[in-house]
């Protein structure tokens, strides 16, 4: 940080940092650099919620990650550190319908086991015992003693209501359409509402996420991908909501609903000067029939909605949480489809940049930009990633 | 840009993208007509009459289970044992419409009790879809088809109005009771009903409701004066009807059903000023907005705008009914009310044959529409009765009945109620501070309250939850955007949305997520560079 908390201007617009993007990454980054009095400025270019943030899946249990530990750790605090409810609940059971399911889905038991973690295995029996709405059909599954599913829109509100009773400002209907540079240091952004200022640059804008570091030089490999979900009407609540498998992810809520998605994926073009559509398709006859095959005892249930969201993917699907090479008090911030659950952590790690320029908690040097600096040019062609004709 | 970019022929295809998975489609023909009033009928009649292999649905008979969660309209419980019977909705729906005879002997193939719950359009987003693709489904079987044209005409639903005690069975959307009495031979429970609203539709309903043997008491309006057109005022004072204005309904009043309201003077305000009258009824009839149900035609991604002189938000259409999605046409009720229309159905039926020509490439009669004018001030009368009805409410009830959300609960967008949450909401984060900071949004406090997000899809709270909208930003209802409605737009069962099969591809390739490898690499196992010449991607992987 070039300059400490307390030391802006007063007559400036614009904030000591600036985010851009009002998804759960920035919002998580505003929450944690607010509640330590940093004057901080989130620019949402439409409504929170209306993106990949809102649109999730909710889960919590990424093993994979070197986030994971501080995911976990987090996750159970985070209504008392906000003030306010985000429907966390801990725990994952995942069931499996076939041998081979049942052996790819041990990988987050091995994962998980090598970071302390527990999980217990279980057969039929057990697995009808644990989840009420399941039934002879599963081979068996696995109790995971971690992980957990929260409710995206609740936590959304949650970062942001928490944010501004720390000070933090959230501008949204404010998109950022240019970057400055001074001397090789951004000095704030263009918006179609006027110029803010600021000593600091956070851009963590989703899908846009490439468009915006374009500005300042910094190329960022990512691609946007469209992703769908259906939702039932309400049901008894189950002893444990997170309960997922058969090639689908989601829970119940607390509310009774089954959220559920998965499935193929459509990759969509993006463009600077607007939000992607995102509407959905047929796809939820796929996903409910194998979710009526992972809870038969709800096939009766009433689908009452289905929507998609985008989110974009880096060629190794991996986050990148990364000074932008070449201008220093920018950090970019790109979860990689797989952003929702880690956000208390990644907003968190992105604090970290700003105010001590390295993670404290974590090694986070998988993130780092330049993992992709010998990338094949046309990797998006060779991966398929492109949308279709 | 469709078509410039995508994998050239020949080119790697991701196997966990829709590449190569399209939707299985049952049936394909020229046209789908959706909806059986007398737009969509006469529409099908032309169309068929014409050569086109044309398929007419509606949803009629509506399942007793569906009317009684208020799908597609506020049946408020109000349907007699009689409806449960099939068989005989069936036959009564099909004589209370005459077209419908030239319907079958013009040869469309008519599918009642068939509703279609999604309509899908190929787009820079749903680029694997082969055209247009609908969702239908009865009670026992969903399908998807693939029409070549759809015209959308689903006539129209009512705005809901809150008050103390609506949730009791008995409380019901205008047009419900219309359906019921008209249409489903008489199924309508109540006997003497007080009409809320008095405008055109209003009086409409109390005159046709009459010819059914069904008194109205009273007819309420917080207006000064009705609204409706002179003649019908008339004509409702000649049939007994009194008309109460300046007043508003305080209270259903009754344990199991509506057993009569308790009514309230307003003053110049439109404020409440204690004087109160009750009246004895066993129906209360929401009449204060004819709304055009266009839930299917805004999921499908048709652009629609608010206009008052149609009722509120419309599709935009051409002067032949074309929206803005390819082929899809709006016609009748859904495409916009206003009082000729509802007067004249030769209004709608010429808005069928309009769409029907463009279809067929016909020249057209005609190149423009009557431009219809307002009868009274939509805005300010919706948001006058919520105001009246809701804000100044002597009780706290739930505005959205669905999620149990109450007008306070908006007002302060306090977390759902199923989170037990005690904390207190700081001003700081209520709807005053939200719409001080920005523009309305109904989908934003959708999100924030749950309010809407229930089985009924928000039809009996939407526009309520609009005018609060309004009020609350004392703005004109133009300015609230419309909350969205998502497919499936009638509840379908997970086991019916089974059976709608895929390409075998799908389940090949199915996984949750995206199935890359290098995702789900553990951390401490991925390595400095990342290329895709080195990444490993063998054996096989699960998303997590
Ligand atoms: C269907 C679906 C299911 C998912 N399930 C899960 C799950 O179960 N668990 C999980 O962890 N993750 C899940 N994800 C992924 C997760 O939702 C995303 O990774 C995460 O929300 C990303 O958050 P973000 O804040 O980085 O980006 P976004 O949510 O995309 O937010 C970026 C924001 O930036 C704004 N913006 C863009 N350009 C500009 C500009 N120029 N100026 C100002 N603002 C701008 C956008 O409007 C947007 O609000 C799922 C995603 C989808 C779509």
């Amino acid at each position: 940080m070039t300059r400490r908390p307390g030391t802006r201007d007063p007559k400036r617009t614009g904030a000591e940092v600036v985010i851009v993007g009002g998804g759960v990454t920035g919002l998580s980054a505003g929450f944690w650099l607010a509640r330590e009095g940093v004057d901080v400025l989130v620019l949402e270019a439409g409504m929170v919620g209306d993106e990949a943030s809102g649109r999730n899946g909710g889960g919590c249990s990424h093993h994979h990650s070197p986030l994971f530990a501080e995911e976990q750790r987090l996750w159970p605090l985070m209504d008392d550190l906000l003030g306010y409810p985000t429907e966390f609940r801990s725990e994952r059971i995942r069931l499996a319908f076939s041998e081979a399911q049942m052996a790819l889905y041990a990988r987050a038991k091995i994962n998980a086991e090598h970071q302390g973690f527990s999980t217990e295995i279980l057969d039929t029996k057990e697995a009808r015992k644990l989840v009420p709405l399941a039934d002879e059909n599963t081979v068996g599954g696995y109790f995971y003693h971690f992980g957990g599913h929260a409710n995206p829109h609740r936590t959304l509100a949650g970062y942001a209501f928490a944010m501004e009773d720390h000070g933090g400002q959230l501008r949204q209907n404010t998109r950022v359409t240019g970057i400055r540079i001074q001397g090789g240091q951004v000095t704030g952004v263009e918006t179609d509402a006027g110029f803010f200022g600021c000593d600091h640059l956070v851009i963590a804008a989703g899908p846009q996420t490439a468009h915006l570091a374009a500005m300042i030089g910094c190329d960022v490999p990512l691609a946007a991908a469209r992703a769908e979900m259906i939702v039932t009407e309400a049901l008894p609540l189950m002893p444990y909501g997170g309960v997922d498998g058969n090639g689908l992810y989601g829970r119940q809520t607390l509310r009774g609903n089954l959220a559920y998605g998965g499935g193929p994926h459509e990759w969509v073009e993006t463009v600077p000067d607007r939000a992607p559509g995102k509407p959905s398709s047929p796809l939820m006859g796929g996903i409910a029939n194998r979710l009526a095959t992972l809870l038969p005892k709800a096939a009766h249930a009433r689908i009452i909605r289905s929507w998609a969201g985008i989110m974009e993917n880096t060629p190794d699907g991996r986050p990148v949480i990364d000074h932008a090479p070449g201008v220093d008090n920018v950090v970019v911030a790109t979860l990689s489809s797989v952003g929702f659950g880690l956000s208390p952590a990644s907003g968190r790690a992105i604090r970290d940049l700003v105010i001590e320029r390295r993670c404290t908690f974590a090694d986070i040097s998988t993130f780092r930009l330049n993992r992709f600096a010998d990338l094949e040019p046309d990797w998006r062609e060779r991966l398929g990633w492109l949308p279709l004709r | 840009m469709l078509g410039e970019d995508g994998p050239a022929p020949g080119s790697p295809v991701d196997l966990k993208s829709v590449a190569g998975k399209p939707p299985v489609t049952s049936e394909s023909f020229d046209l789908l007509v959706i909806g059986a009033g007398k737009a969509g009928l006469r529409a099908a009649i032309e169309a068929a009459e014409a050569g086109l292999k044309t398929v007419l649905v509606d949803e009629n008979p509506i399942p007793y289970a569906t009317m009684g969660e208020d799908v597609p309209r506020h049946f408020g419980q109000a349907m007699t044992g009689a409806a449960r019977n099939r068989n005989a909705m069936m036959e009564a729906f099909v004589a209370s419409e005459p077209l419908f005879e030239a319907a079958f002997e013009a040869g469309v193939d008519i599918r009642l009790g068939t509703a279609c719950w999604g309509l899908y359009a190929k787009g820079a987003a749903l680029r694997h879809l082969p055209g247009l693709v609908a969702g239908l489904s009865d009670e026992t079987s969903a399908s998807l088809v693939a029409p070549r044209h759809v015209i959308v005409a689903t006539g129209r639903r009512d705005m809901g109005l809150g008050f103390p005690g609506w949730q009791l069975p008995g409380v019901m959307g205008a047009s419900a009771a219309r359906l019921l009495a008209e249409h489903y031979d008489g199924a309508l429970t109540s006997g003497r009903i007080v009409i809320l609203g008095s405008d055109t539709e209003a009086l409409l309903t109390a005159l046709a409701l009459a010819k059914r043997g069904v008194k109205t008491a009273a007819v309420i309006d917080q207006a000064e004066r009705p609204v409706a057109s002179p003649d019908l005022i008339v004509g409702a004072e000649q049939a007994g009807i009194p008309i109460l204005c300046r007043s508003v309904i305080r209270e259903a009043i009754g344990s199991e059903r509506v057993e009569g309201v308790l009514v309230g003077e307003l003053d110049a305000d439109g404020v409440p000023t204690g004087a109160e009258l009750q009246i004895d009824c066993d129906g209360i009839v929401l009449a204060i907005g004819s709304v055009p149900m266009i839930d299917l035609l805004q999921a499908a991604g048709a652009a629609c705008r608010f206009d008052p002189a149609r009722g509120g938000h419309v599709p935009l259409v051409d002067f032949r009914g074309r929206t803005s999605l390819p082929s899809v046409y709006a016609i009748g009720d859904c495409a916009g009310i206003w009082p000729e229309k509802s007067r004249d159905a030769t209004i709608a039926e010429q808005e069928a044959c309009d769409a029907v020509d463009a279809i067929l490439g016909r020249a057209s009669e005609r190149n423009d529409r009557p431009e219809p004018h307002a009868e009274y001030d939509l805005s300010a009368y919706r948001k006058a009765w919520l105001r009246a009805s809701v804000i100044h409410a002597r009780a706290e009830f739930p505005l959205c009945q669905c999620e149990d959300v109450s007008a306070r609960d908006l007002l302060q967008l306090r977390p759902p109620r199923y989170l037990e949450w005690e904390g207190q909401m700081p001003e700081a984060h209520s709807l005053a501070a939200l719409l001080a900071a920005g523009p309305p949004d109904p989908d934003q406090l959708k999100r924030m309250t749950r309010a809407g997000m229930g089985p009924c899809q928000g039809r009996r709270c939407r526009e309520q939850i609009a005018a609060l909208l309004a009020l609350e930003a004392d703005a004109d209802l133009a300015t609230v955007p419309l909350a969205s409605y998502r497919a499936p737009v009638r509840p379908l069962p997970l086991a019916l949305a089974a059976s709608l099969g895929e390409v075998p591809l799908q389940g090949e390739h199915w996984d949750s997520w995206f199935g890359m490898h290098a995702q789900w690499r553990p951390f401490w196992e991925v390595k400095g560079q990342f290329t895709l010449a080195t990444n490993d991607t063998s054996g096989e992987v699960a998303s997590e």
